[in-house]
C-alpha cells in the first residue's frame, strides 16, 4: 500500500498531466501593484493616515516625545487599573462581565498589575503605580497568571498606516505572544519611524525575519457575528492603546 | 447512521434534546456528508424562499456586508493590479504543487512542526483523532475552518469521545443550536439576535439568565463561557488561511482573538489545510493580506492575524502538526476548465453578492461550501451529479467581486454542459434542471438591481458564439438550441445603451 504522502503528490503529478509545466516553468506573477507608498515612513501624512484607520477602528491613539512616555503610561496604566476597562459601563452589569479577575479588582480597587516583556525599557514605567511582572521565554507567566493581569504593555516591530495595523514579532521588546492577549488592556508602543505607508512595506520588513512569530493588531478584539453590528472585545484585550512616540 | 445528533456541545441539563426541537434548533442535525445533505436544490430552495424571517436576515446582512466591501474596496488604487497578482500567484502555485508542497514540508519540519498527509476525510480526521488521544485530552479548542467542516472532523472527533469546542462567536452559535453553517465568512448569518440569544439561553449552561439580545452582551456572555477552557486547553485545532512555501509559515486571520487564544496558549496545536492553501514565498502575503480582509468583511484589515513558523521555544504551542488534505482536491486540479475553483481564499464576497444565495440562504447549498463558489467547488470535490451549477443567474457579479478572478459563470456553465452528458439528458431530467435554471432566471428578474446584474449573460453567450451565430447553447439551452440556431445578443445590453447615453448628455 503507497502511502499518503506518496499517492497524493503522485495524484497531484497526473492531474497536472505529463506537459505540466515543471519548477522551470513557474508562471510569471505581474506585480504593478504598489510595492510601497508615496510618502516617507513617519512622515505627518503617513501618521495621520494611521491615526485616523486606528480610531475608526476604536483604538485609543496618543502621541508624545519619547520624554514624556512616563508621564502618560502612569495616566494610562493608573486609569485601567482602577477604573477597569475602559467603556466598562457599556456592560450592562458586573455579572455579565467575563472573568473573577475583572470583578474581583473592580472591587478592590488596589494597585493594577501590569505585565511587560523583558526586553521592555524599565524606565518607561517608573512613574507608574502599579506592580509590574516581568515575563520572558525563559520564565514565562502561566495563562492564569496573566488572567490576574490587568494590563500590558510593549514595543512593536512596524506598523502600515493605510490598515491601521501594528505588527509585533516576539522579540524582546514585544514579549511572547500570551502576554498581549490575556490582559484586557494592550498599551503598545511605536516609534514614528516604524510606521510604513503600506502593507507591501510591512511584509518586507518582516520578511527579513519571517520565522518569528508575527501577530498583527488592527484595533481591539471585535465580531461582528450578530446582525453584522460590531461589538469591541471578544476574547483578545478589550481596550487598546497606541503610543505614537516621536 | 444518517444524522448525527449528538453534539458534545449539548451537555447534559444544558437543555432540551434535539429531538424536543425547540424552535431556535435547525433540525439539520449534523450530516454524514459535509458536502452533500439536505434536499436537492430546486427543493431546499423552494422550502427557503417561503421562510419570510430568513429572507429578511439574509437580505439585510448581504447588503450590509456589499456596501462595507465596495467602500473599502473603492478606496485602493491599485485593487485590479493586486486582483492579478494574486490570481497568477494562485495559478503558479496549482502549476508547482508538487515542488511547492515538499518545500512547505521541509521547511515545516527543520522549524520542528511534523507534517502528516490525508488522502480524504476518513484519514485526516483519524490523524487528528489519534494526536489528540496521544495527549490525553479529551476536549479540544478549535478555530473556525473550512477544512475541518468539509471532513466533519467534530463529529468524528466526538465519536472518540473528544469534545471539539468551536471558539468563534458564529461558530459557537452553530454548534450549540446543532445546526449546519450558511455562510462561508458568517455561519450564523441567517439568525437574528433574538434566536441567539434563546439558542444561548437553552444550551449554554452558564449563560446569565437574564441576558438579553443586545449583541455585545451576547457577545461578553461567549466570552465568559469559553476563557476558562481558553486558558486550560491542552490542545488545538486550526484551519490556515495561506501556508508559505519558502518559509515554512502558516497565517491564520480572524477577529475576536479566539483564535490568538487557540494558536497560542495549548501546548498542541494541529493544522488542517487543503493542500491548495500554498503561497509560494512569504512576500506573497503582501498581495493576499491586502485582497482578504476588504473582500471579506469589507474592513481595510481584520483585527488580527496570527503567523507562526513551526516552533518557538518559550513562546507557544511547543508541538505543531500541520495535516495537507487532499479530500477531492486533486480530482479538482486534474480538471483544466474548472481548477481555478482551487484558487479560491474562502473570502465570502461571491456569496454576499448572489441573487440567489440573498433568497434562498446557505442552507439550500446542502454543503459547507454554498453560494456561487459552493455550486461550482462542491460537485467538483464530490465528483457526483450535481443541480448546484444551475443555483445561478450567471449574472456574473461573483466574478466582479472575486479577489482572485475566479470566472465562476464560465465553470458554471461548462458544469452544466457536463450534467447534460452525464445525465443522457433523460426527458425528466432536463424538466427539473430547467425549473432550475428558470426559478435562478426569475430571482434575477424580480427587481432592478439583480436584473442589471444578470444582463452580463449576454456577454458570456457571445464568447460561445461563431460568426455571430450561437450554434449550440450550453444546457439546457442547448435544449432549444438544437433545432434552431440563435442570434448572438448585442455588443451591448440595452441597459448599458442607455446608462452610457444618459452620461454623455
Ligand atoms: S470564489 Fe472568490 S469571491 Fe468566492 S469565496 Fe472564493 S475567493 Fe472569495
Amino acid at each position: 500500500m503507497t502511502d499518503a504522502r506518496t499517492e497524493i503528490l503522485s495524484r497531484i503529478r497526473t492531474a497536472l498531466g505529463s506537459d505540466a509545466p515543471g519548477p522551470t516553468a513557474a508562471g510569471v506573477v505581474p506585480r504593478e501593484y504598489r510595492s510601497a507608498g508615496e510618502h516617507a515612513p513617519g512622515s505627518d501624512v503617513v501618521l495621520a493616515l494611521l491615526v485616523d484607520r486606528l480610531e475608526d477602528y476604536k483604538a485609543h491613539v496618543h502621541q508624545v516625545p519619547a520624554a514624556d512616555l512616563p508621564g502618560l503610561l502612569a495616566d494610562l496604566l493608573g486609569r485601567s487599573a482602577k477604573s477597569q476597562v475602559i467603556g466598562s459601563s457599556d456592560y450592562r452589569s458586573p455579572d455579565v462581565l467575563p472573568t473573577t479577575r475583572e470583578s474581583a479588582t473592580q472591587e478592590s480597587a488596589g494597585r493594577g498589575a501590569v505585565v511587560v516583556p523583558a526586553g521592555l525599557d524599565p524606565a518607561w514605567l517608573s512613574a507608574a503605580d502599579v506592580d509590574v511582572h516581568t515575563d520572558s521565554r525563559d520564565a514565562p507567566m502561566s495563562a492564569a497568571e496573566l488572567d490576574q493581569v490587568d494590563a500590558v504593555v510593549t514595543a512593536a516591530r512596524v506598523a502600515a498606516a493605510e490598515t491601521g495595523t501594528i505588527v509585533l514579532d516576539g522579540e524582546p521588546d514585544q514579549g511572547r505572544r500570551a502576554i498581549s492577549l490575556v490582559p484586557d488592556v494592550h498599551v503598545c508602543m511605536v516609534r514614528t519611524d516604524q510606521v510604513m505607508q503600506t502593507v507591501p512595506e510591512a511584509v518586507r520588513l518582516l520578511g527579513a525575519e519571517p520565522a518569528r512569530p508575527l501577530t498583527w493588531i488592527s484595533g481591539p478584539s471585535a465580531t461582528s457575528d450578530i446582525e453584522l453590528e460590531r461589538v469591541e472585545g471578544v476574547h483578545g484585550p478589550r481596550t487598546l492603546h497606541v503610543v505614537l512616540v516621536s | 447512521m444518517s444524522t448525527f445528533l449528538g453534539m458534545p456541545a449539548a451537555r447534559e441539563g444544558a437543555g432540551p434534546s434535539p429531538q424536543a426541537a425547540p424552535g431556535t434548533l435547525s433540525g439539520i442535525g449534523r450530516p454524514e456528508d459535509p458536502l452533500h445533505w439536505g434536499a436537492s436544490f430546486p427543493d431546499a430552495a423552494k422550502a427557503a424562499l417561503e421562510n419570510g424571517q430568513l429572507r429578511r436576515n439574509l437580505g439585510k446582512a448581504t447588503s450590509t456586508i456589499r456596501t462595507k466591501r465596495a467602500r473599502v474596496v473603492g478606496e485602493v488604487p491599485d485593487w485590479e493590479a493586486l486582483r492579478d497578482a494574486g490570481s497568477a500567484v494562485k495559478t503558479d502555485v496549482l502549476a508547482r504543487l508538487p515542488e511547492l508542497l515538499e518545500e512547505l514540508e521541509r521547511n515545516v519540519t527543520a522549524r520542528g512542526g511534523v507534517v502528516h498527509w490525508a488522502r480524504d476525510a476518513v484519514e485526516a480526521n483519524r490523524i487528528v483523532a489519534d494526536l489528540v488521544r496521544a495527549k490525553g485530552a479529551d476536549e479540544v479548542v478549535k478555530v473556525k475552518s473550512m477544512a475541518t467542516q468539509e471532513i466533519g472532523l467534530n463529529e468524528a472527533l466526538a465519536e472518540e469521545g473528544i469534545a471539539a469546542v468551536e471558539t468563534d462567536l458564529a461558530e459557537l452559535i452553530v454548534q450549540l443550536a446543532d445546526d449546519m453553517p450558511s455562510h462561508i465568512l458568517v455561519p450564523a448569518i441567517h439568525r437574528n439576535r433574538t434566536e441567539i440569544r434563546d439558542i444561548f439561553l437553552e444550551r449554554m449552561a452558564d449563560a446569565p439568565p437574564d441576558l438579553t439580545d443586545v449583541p455585545r452582551e451576547l457577545a461578553m456572555a461567549a466570552r465568559s463561557h469559553l476563557r476558562r477552557k481558553f486558558l486550560s486547553a491542552k490542545v488545538a485545532i486550526s484551519g490556515a488561511n495561506f501556508a508559505v512555501a519558502d518559509t515554512g509559515t502558516l497565517a491564520v486571520v480572524e477577529s475576536e482573538g479566539n483564535g490568538r487564544m487557540c494558536l497560542t496558549l495549548p501546548e498542541t496545536l494541529i493544522t488542517v489545510m487543503g493542500i491548495e492553501k500554498l503561497i509560494p514565498t512569504f512576500d506573497d502575503l503582501e498581495v493576499f493580506l491586502q485582497l482578504l480582509p476588504r473582500s471579506s468583511t469589507g474592513e481595510r484589515m481584520n483585527p488580527y492575524t496570527s503567523m507562526w513558523t513551526g516552533v518557538t521555544p518559550g513562546d507557544g504551542p511547543q508541538e505543531f502538526h500541520l495535516v495537507l488534505l487532499d479530500n477531492g482536491r486533486t480530482k479538482v486540479l486534474a480538471d483544466e476548465a474548472g481548477r481555478s475553483a482551487l484558487h479560491c481564499i474562502r473570502c465570502s464576497a461571491c456569496l454576499n453578492v448572489c441573487p440567489v444565495y440573498e433568497r434562498v440562504g446557505g442552507h439550500a447549498y446542502g454543503s459547507v461550501y454554498p453560494g456561487p463558489i459552493g455550486a461550482i467547488l462542491t460537485p467538483q470535490l464530490t465528483g457526483e451529479k450535481s443541480d448546484l451549477p444551475y443555483a445561478s443567474t450567471l449574472c456574473g457579479a461573483c466574478y466582479e467581486v472575486c479577489p482572485v478572478k475566479i470566472d465562476i459563470p464560465s465553470i458554471l456553465v461548462e458544469l452544466r454542459a457536463r450534467e447534460v452528458s452525464l445525465s443522457g439528458a433523460s426527458p425528466e431530467t432536463a424538466d427539473r434542471v430547467w425549473k432550475a435554471a428558470m426559478k435562478a432566471a426569475s430571482f434575477a428578474m424580480a427587481d432592478g438591481g439583480r436584473f442589471r446584474r444578470a444582463a452580463r449573460v449576454p456577454r458570456l453567450l457571445r464568447a460561445i458564439s461563431r460568426n455571430g451565430v450561437i450554434r449550440r447553447l450550453p444546457f439546457p439551452g442547448s435544449l432549444w438550441t438544437r433545432s434552431r440556431d440563435l442570434m448572438e445578443p448585442p455588443q451591448q445590453t440595452f441597459h448599458d445603451w442607455w446608462a452610457e447615453r444618459e452620461e454623455r448628455r
